[in-house]
């Protein structure tokens, strides 16, 4: 299916893109995971034929997508601010692409119909796009950039401009849609959440390269570097020096801790970053327990739903966010402790 | 998935692409401005002109040079009195009958001089309603305002021509203002006449100078104004051109003439570009309607119903005055003799398509009237080919623009009477002057609309968002079917605008015309001034019946554009 290899791109003399490299299956759909700026959206463009890059090639079905321009590719691409033709109508906008492959007006009609009915825009096919709202504007923009039957769909932050309950919403139905099509799809977004809900694979972009590539859940449980961690707000992250080996020990400014995750690249004196997630942590009421344990001073308490979210003062050597079943008034003392094998070494 | 056939028939850099943009366009204005410019340079220091220097002196420089500029000036002046309250009241307030009269104001911006020659002259000319009247009403053998041919004919034709661009340009401005800035200096404790002074009309100032230069600019070579309304005691630069090229036939001082207009014109231009394009950024684009309000005190409602008066007679009254005048029999004809029975008459119309006079240089009106619809159409056909190539050239991101635009800009600062003194030096053969196949005007109205068109394409296409026609490329469109998909459709309205103007100003166009027209193939303007010039009533009625079809194609034309223009589009 699509192979991309190696692409390389400057923005405006800056290195934006420095040697991206994956491949996409059959039936996937992978999301591409950034902060603003990382070149996500120059990445797709470059998939897409829309920009070309300074190396590297797409590559699909084992042919070099080089000198084919983007109208021969067959991809779809649903633009971030939706490009919808303010000229036209909901219906002309989908049949656009359906025209574009000189198929005979019946069969545009039908198909058009039918892209309309997947997102529950029937009745809108005479209106004017200009007179829509922003979610349905949305849809529009999917119904048309699906309707050809892509090879491959792309979207290009897709719920970007649009209010969070509305994002919730639509999101749900994407995935709805891009399920049921088993179109290959490729997602680009900045906001994890919307990633996670949607994707089959992360891609994880970082300083022009992909610095993480795997599952949801397997870049959630296991992100592979300090900066993937922070990336997805996963918890504490505590700079720390290897004191010992077996089992893996280290200095941090909040104590010595003890993880029970060892890794191979850990050697004694070597700096690291520690990743203590606020779920992992106990309060311990008496002193039975001194390994892992952080004292601290309650200095906030925000209800979160479910649970509060405490921020702890350590002694002036650091703070320290964990969860409480119930509130904890501020200037409270505590003792946290965290179990081992919860406690993840990431190099920086 | 096709293969890339054809790839190398498509140019795939923004360079690439622009050179073979510009590539036509540049040719014909190399050709048809650049060359004719470089052969009245020539011409100036030329060997075989060298007798011809002895007819120049500084004296015949310096006094046309200082009456173009002393007139603009004055006119400016005065169209800055009328304009800037007129700007304030349109871009403030609400009042009825202000759709109409924006219109109105808006309308002398695209009439023919020879219209407005024509109107002042039915109104307060020696044959005008005014002179008729106090001679009938008096008893008098002769008028007894003389307002032809005298200085301030050419102010107040100035005025009446140019209003409307400080109303557009300050206007617009003006109601962009965001209000805040006044409440901000109010709470700071600023009394309105402060604020206005210092928050207002610094905010105001480059739009104003820059409505100010353009204003001058027109004024500076107005020519149709100041031949038939000032008459031969005034010759601005542009004007004596024209006599020392036509009348005297010095050529090289004509050239001369004609090199100092162009660095004067050239100077204006550039100075009102720089301007204009350090626009204040404190006008956040807001609905226009944002700042209207009712007049409600009287002092208020005594303002403006001042102004608008003064507005609505200065505008409507030798436009109606022509219209009336061209249906009213008030004298004899030539050869009539006695009484004449005053009255209602079609007779000036009908007669337009007869050639009573049978002599080689006088044909009839409906000559010149297809000759004119005739030039238009190719106006129209060359400058939206070449409009539309320019206009997209210069939307691409290329370095080449920086090279060519400025280049693009001169014809913009040269006059109708250089581009004609130009063309009679080059093209005075027989390919060019065929009597058969004028092309040449067309040529010339296309130099002088073509900016106009420009200016209404490139924002048009500008503002088509690059996600469009790349979506479109995403469904699968190849870049014509992109070009006929996306842009035209949503071109339309705007290349349809620049029809418009183009024919609007072909037809009306008189300064170039009146160089390069043959005696047996003259354009309505043309015709209308010679008319005009004739002794006798059926010519004046004829001049005049003229001049109001014209008047009347024209005010259908900013009526079309006012109608179609989209909402924040300027062409000035």
């Amino acid at each position: 299916m699509l192979e991309v290899k190696d692409i390389y791109k400057t923005y405006e003399g800056k290195p934006l893109l420095q040697g991206i490299s994956f491949r996409l299956e059959r039936g996937e759909t992978i999301c591409l995971l950034g902060s603003s700026g990382s070149g996500k959206s120059t990445l797709l463009r470059i998939i897409a034929g829309l920009e070309t890059p300074e190396d590297g090639s797409v590559i699909w079905d084992g042919q070099d997508l080089r000198d084919i321009p983007p109208y021969q590719r067959q991809f779809g691409l649903m633009f971030q601010d939706y490009a919808l033709f303010p000229h036209r109508t909901v219906e002309q906008n989908v049949a656009f692409g359906l025209r574009m492959q000189d198929l005979p007006a019946q069969e545009v009609e039908t198909r058009t119909k039918e892209a309309l009915e997947t997102i529950n825009m029937q009745g809108f096919a005479k209106r004017q796009v200009t007179d829509l709202s922003g979610g349905e504007q949305q849809r529009v923009a999917l119904a048309r950039a699906m309707a050809p039957g892509p090879l491959l769909l792309m979207l290009d932050e897709p719920l970007g401009a649009l209010d969070r309950s509305l994002r919730e919403q639509l999101g749900q139905e994407l995935r709805r849609v891009l399920h049921e099509s088993e179109m290959p799809a490729i997602y680009v977004t900045h906001d994890q959440e919307e990633a996670f809900a949607i994707a089959d694979r992360l891609l994880i972009l970082h300083d022009g390269k992909i610095v993480q590539d795997g599952s949801p859940e397997a870049i959630f449980s296991q992100p592979n570097s300090a900066w993937v961690a922070a990336f997805f707000g996963l918890g504490n992250l505590l700079p720390g020096k290897v004191s010992a080996l077996e089992p893996p020990t280290f200095q941090t400014s909040l104590g010595t801790l003890v993880s029970a995750n060892s890794s191979a690249q850990l050697s004694v004196g070597s700096g690291c970053t520690l990743l203590l997630r606020p779920e992992d942590g106990r309060f311990c009421y008496d002193n039975e327990n001194t390994l892992n344990c952080i004292q601290g001073v309650v200095s906030d308490c925000v209800f979160q739903g479910e649970q509060y979210r405490l921020r702890l003062d350590c002694l002036g050597s650091g703070e320290l966010f964990v969860y409480a079943e119930e509130k904890i008034l501020p200037e409270a003392q505590v003792r946290v402790h965290f179990p081992p094998e919860s406690i993840m070494c990431l190099p920086d | 998935m096709q293969s890339a056939k054809g790839r190398f028939l498509r140019p795939n850099t923004p360079d690439k692409r622009a050179l073979l943009l510009w590539l036509l366009p540049a040719a014909f204005l190399l050709f048809f401005f650049y060359q004719p410019l470089l052969a009245i340079f020539r011409l100036i220091f030329s060997a075989q002109f060298r007798s011809g220097w002895d007819g120049i002196t500084l004296q015949k420089v310096l006094q046309p040079l200082g009456f173009t500029v002393y007139q603009a000036a004055l006119s400016t002046l005065f169209t800055l009195a009328l304009g800037l309250p007129s700007a304030y009241v349109f871009s403030h307030y609400n009042f009825p009958g202000k759709k109409i009269l924006r219109l109105l104001v808006s309308l002398p911006f695209i009439l023919p001089t020879v219209v407005v020659a024509a109107g002042f002259n039915a109104l307060l000319g020696p044959r005008g309603w005014i002179n008729l009247g106090l001679m009938a009403l008096l008893n008098l053998d002769e008028g007894p305002i003389r307002f032809l041919n005298s200085f301030p004919a050419i102010i107040i034709a100035h005025v009446f021509y140019n209003t409307t661009i400080i109303i557009r340009i300050v206007g617009a401005a003006w109601s962009g203002l965001n209000e805040r800035f006044l409440q901000a200096a109010a709470m700071l404790g600023a009394k309105p006449a402060r604020a206005f002074r210092e928050v207002t009309l610094p905010l105001l100032s480059p739009a104003i100078a820059a409505a100010a230069l353009l204003v001058f600019l027109f004024d500076f070579t107005s020519f149709g104004v100041i031949l038939m309304l000032g008459g031969p005691k005034f010759a601005t630069l542009e004007v004596s051109i024209y006599t020392q090229a036509f009348h005297l036939f010095n050529l090289p001082m004509a050239g001369l003439l004609s090199l100092i207009q162009l660095i004067c014109t050239l100077g204006i231009s550039i100075a009102h570009n720089r301007l204009s394009t350090h626009k204040s950024s404190a006008l956040s684009p807001r609905s226009e309607s944002a700042n209207l309000r009712k007049p409600k005190t009287w002092q208020e409602k005594a303002f403006i119903s001042i102004l608008l008066l003064v507005l609505f007679t200065l505008v409507l009254a030798p436009l109606l005055g022509l219209g009336l005048r061209s249906v009213f029999k008030l004298e004899a004809a030539r050869g009539e003799r006695g009484q004449v029975e005053a009255g209602l008459t079609l007779d000036y119309y009908r007669e337009l398509f007869e050639n009573r006079q049978g002599s080689l240089f006088y044909v009839p009106p409906i000559t010149a009237i297809r000759n004119s619809l005739f030039y238009s159409s190719l106006t129209v056909l060359i400058t939206l080919v070449l409009g539309t190539l320019v206009a997209y050239a210069l939307n691409q991101v290329s370095k080449m623009n920086r090279w060519i635009d400025p280049l693009f800009m001169l014809p913009l600062g040269a006059s109708a009477a250089t581009l004609g003194l130009g063309f009679i030096v080059v093209f005075n053969t027989p390919t060019w002057t065929n009597p058969a196949f004028p092309i040449l005007i067309p040529i010339a109205h296309s130099l002088i609309a073509l900016p106009f068109v420009v200016r209404t394409l490139a924002p048009a296409i500008r503002n088509i968002p690059q996600s469009l026609r790349q979506a479109a490329h995403m469904l699968g469109a190849s870049p014509l079917q992109v070009l006929r998909e996306v842009d035209l459709p949503i071109l339309r309205r705007s290349l349809l605008v620049s029809a418009v103007f183009a024919f609007t100003i072909s037809l009306g166009e008189f300064g170039a015309s009146s160089f390069i027209s043959t005696p047996d193939n003259p354009t309505i303007p043309v015709a209308i001034y010679r008319y005009i010039s004739q002794p006798g009533a059926l010519n004046y009625g004829q001049a005049l019946a003229m001049s109001t079809l014209l008047l009347i194609v024209c005010s259908l034309g900013i009526w079309l554009i006012e109608k179609l223009r989209l909402p924040g589009e300027e062409v000035f």
